[in-house]
Parts: structure tokens; sequence; C-alpha cells
């Protein structure tokens, strides 16, 4: 997540100090991703560094610095939202390594991996539903008068934001749960396949008619 | 805690017989207490509806029991059991069922109209739980007159009319899209949420997610089981593998 973009882009709707960004931008994303308040003046200190954003003025009576972003700032912010993220880098993903190694490792049970971690997800999925209602049944409810120190996003827009991060959360963990219910079929598909050709011992040496594609059969711990 | 509405104890259905027998439900035992939730997921020919289908009284178990408020099905008779179907139970289906010639209250006040209640009685408990589901508006209404989304919540009061506290729900989404879906999963959900117990048979963990707890069969058997408490034990229901 590019914490130095989401600075400039709450900073192009006004000039604000760094407490406030925090929180405006954890609000702003549930507090999916929170920020600690050193890491946002270590990046405004290098948004100023590198010309994108300035200070706007001297300190409050507070002490507090207000920021603004440069001509060149809001170039670089256009710039992101015309852009599509990179998705050519895979991230590295702790269950995808795992089910890759339960499945090659001897002894390892890979259906109780599966088993587990779907009880797991299916919980989080239900624990990020009931936040999903909740978030319905307030943006439902009447609207509250957006204060003096709110900024130019609107409740029902803050709202609305942060049903959309929670969505998301939700589509990622529908996905992981497709994904292990499509392991476990495929895992039943092979060991079918392997019962049906004689579990060969060698396996350099595939039985005939044992399709290609699967892999050298390796694992022996968790015969069907 | 208040004693389950619905148990179902070490429940197995065979169809057919010797070589060509499929178990379609093995030893599988489930509670639902008044107010919960309780989801089903599992592959095509998992043994999703057959469960569906033996708690609601639809088709009986080859072996174990299953009882809805304190009466064992296998006990009763088929008339007394449909019967029971009638008072204590109602179905939801993914195609809605209405009666096209009836209103939305005239098809939410039938099952208590085949019943035996007088009419205007019925209808005045049909209003009631109309009323209670925010669904007056939609009262005098034919199904042709109301959006998919709109006949499926008249579905869900017809199946709670009256003093019926088990719903049971095979795929009540499926013909609706994902908005309109979550919209039907949360009028069923504040129906449990005041003290019905549920049955939601769906294959999409979002809709799952509105349950309090999601078992997972595979091949008729639960392989998974995601309990209310977090206790070990519950992450590992019959979770041995296959």
């Amino acid at each position: 997540m590019s914490v130095r973009l989401g600075l400039m882009a709450l900073l192009s709707e006004g000039d604000s100090y760094g407490a406030r960004l925090r929180a405006e931008f954890e609000e702003r994303t549930g507090g999916t991703w929170p920020l600690n308040v050193g890491q946002v003046y270590t990046t405004l200190e290098r948004l100023v560094r590198d010309g994108l954003v300035e200070q706007a003025g001297e300190a409050d009576d507070e002490g507090r610095i207000s920021y603004r972003l440069t001509a060149a700032g809001h170039a670089e912010l256009a710039t992101w939202w015309t852009t599509p993220v990179d998705r050519t880098s895979t991230p590295r993903d702790e269950l995808t390594i795992k089910l890759a190694l339960a499945v090659t490792t001897p002894g390892v049970d890979v259906h109780r991996v599966v088993q587990g971690q779907r009880t797991s997800t299916l919980k989080h999925l239900r624990d990020l539903t009931r936040l999903k209602r909740d978030a319905l049944d307030r943006s439902e409810g009447p609207a509250e008068r957006a204060t003096a120190e709110a900024s130019a996003a609107t409740e029902a827009e803050r709202g609305l934001a942060w049903l959309l991060v929670l969505e998301n959360l939700v589509f990622a963990a529908e996905a992981e749960v497709r994904w292990l219910d499509h392991v476990e079929s495929v895992l039943a598909r092979h060991a079918a396949r392997r019962g049906r050709a004689g579990r060969p011992p060698v396996p350099s040496a595939p039985a005939p008619g044992a399709s290609a594609g699967v892999g050298p059969a390796r694992t022996e711990g968790n015969p069907s | 805690m208040t004693a389950p509405h619905v148990v179902l104890t070490d429940v197995t259905r065979v169809h057919g017989e010797g070589e060509t027998a499929v178990t379609a439900l093995d030893a599988v035992s489930l509670q639902i207490h008044p107010g919960e939730l309780v989801a089903v997921m599992g592959p095509s020919g998992s043994g999703k509806s057959t469960l569906l289908n033996v708690a609601g009284g639809l088709d009986r178990p080859t072996s174990g029991t299953v009882s809805i408020g304190g009466q064992e099905l296998g006990s009763l008779g088929p008339r007394d059991l449909a019967r029971l179907r009638r008072r204590r139970m109602g179905f939801v289906f993914q195609d809605y069922n209405l009666i096209p010639s009836l209103t939305a209250a005239e098809n939410v006040a039938l099952p208590l109209e085949l019943d035996g209640t007088r009419a205007r009685l019925a209808r005045r408990h049909a209003r009631h739980t109309l009323d209670l589901m925010d669904l007056m508006e939609l009262s005098d209404r034919y199904p042709d007159q109301m959006s998919g989304g709109q006949q499926q919540r008249v579905a869900i009061a017809r199946a709670l009319v009256g003093s019926r506290r088990f719903v049971l729900a095979d795929e009540p989404t499926g013909a609706l899209d994902s908005h309109t879906g979550e919209e039907v999963l949360r009028v069923l959900r504040e129906r449990c949420d005041d003290g019905v117990a549920g049955l939601l048979v769906t294959h999409e963990a979002r809709h799952a997610a509105w349950a309090d707890r999601v078992v997972f069969l595979r091949d008729g058997r639960v392989v998974d089981s995601t309990g209310g408490a977090d206790r070990a034990e519950d992450l590992l229901v019959a979770g041995d593998p296959r």
C-alpha cells in the first residue's frame, strides 16, 4: 500500500498536518491498514525532499505544521489515479506457499491443512459480514451532520469507502474458500487416479494412464 | 443456554439398495438452537439438499433420529408429520413458489388457512408478519408486481407466519443478483435474531457468512464445522481425511 500516495490524495483536498492526516487515512480505510504517526511524518519529510509537498506557513499555536501539495505533487497524484495498480509481480502469499509445500512434503496431512484453513477463513468471512451488516445498518440510519473538523468527504461517503474496503476483504476471503475447495477436489481426483493406477512406488516412473501435468506423485502422507 | 430446537443425531440416508446404493448422508449430527442460523455448504452431490429434506421431514433417514421442538419425527405417522411440518416449520426455495393468483398477504396467509385457521384470522396473522418484516407496502401486490427480491422476502414471511419457529432455506438467493441476495439474507438473519432457528443451504461462502455456524459437507459427511465457540474440538469435527 502506498502511504505516500495516500497522504498526497488527502492533501489534495486541502492543507493538513500529520496527526490529522493519519486519523483521516485510517477513517477512510476503516482502520484496516493502521499507520503510526512517525511513519506519517517520515513520509511527509520525503515528500518535501522530493518537491511533491511543501510546508504551508509556520507552525500553529499548538506547534503543528501544515503541509500542502505542490504542482508537481498534483501532477504525480493525477498520474496515480489514471495508472492501474501493477498486478504482474506476484506477492508472496503464506497460504499458497504452505499448501504447495504441504502437497510435496512427505507425512503432511494436506486435507487437515485445507480443512483447518477453510474453517478459519469462513470464520473470518463471518466476522467481516457482521462488520458489513453494521456498516449497512449505519448507512441506512439518519445521516449525521459533518462536524467542522471533518474534511470535504461527507459522512455518507466515508461510510461508503469503509463498506467498499470491507467488501474487498469479503471477496478475497470468498475467493480463498473457493480455492481451498478446489484444492480438495483436485487432491481427491489425483488420489483416485493414483488408486486406479495401482500407486506406482517409484515417483519417476508414472503408471500408464496417469495424466500429464499433475507432476510426480511425491506425497505419501495421505492416501485416500 | 436454551435447549436446541432442531436435533439431528447420527443421521444416515442411503438411496437405493445393494450395489447401486448411494450414501447421501453418513452419520451426520447437528443441533440448531432458537436464534441460530446454521449454513450448510459443500460441493454438488455432497448431501446438502438431503440434509435439508431430512431436517424438514420431507425425507426420512435410513438410520438416526431427527427431532423438532422436542418431537421426534420418526415416531410420527404421515398425517401427524405433515401437520407438524405445516405448524412448526417453513420452507424457502430458490424460485419463491408464490401462487400467482394470490396477493402477498394471501400467499402468506395460505399455510395457516390450509391448516384450518379461519381466513380472516389467517389474514390478520399474515399482515402482522409482513408488518414485522417491513413488507406491509407489498401486502396487496401480486407476485408479478414484485421484484425477485421482494417475492423472496414474502416467501420468508410465508415460511414464518403464525407460530412456526424453524425456517429451512434451500439456495434462497440462487435466482437473485448479489445485492438483492444479501438483502434477503439480512431478512433471514433478522428473523433468526428474533428467535427463529434457521437452516440455510448455500454454495456461496459469502452467503454462508451470514450464519452463526457453517457446516461443510463432503460425500455426505461433515468435514468442517465453524463453531460459534472457538474451541479446538469445534474445528475438528469429524475432520478425518478421506
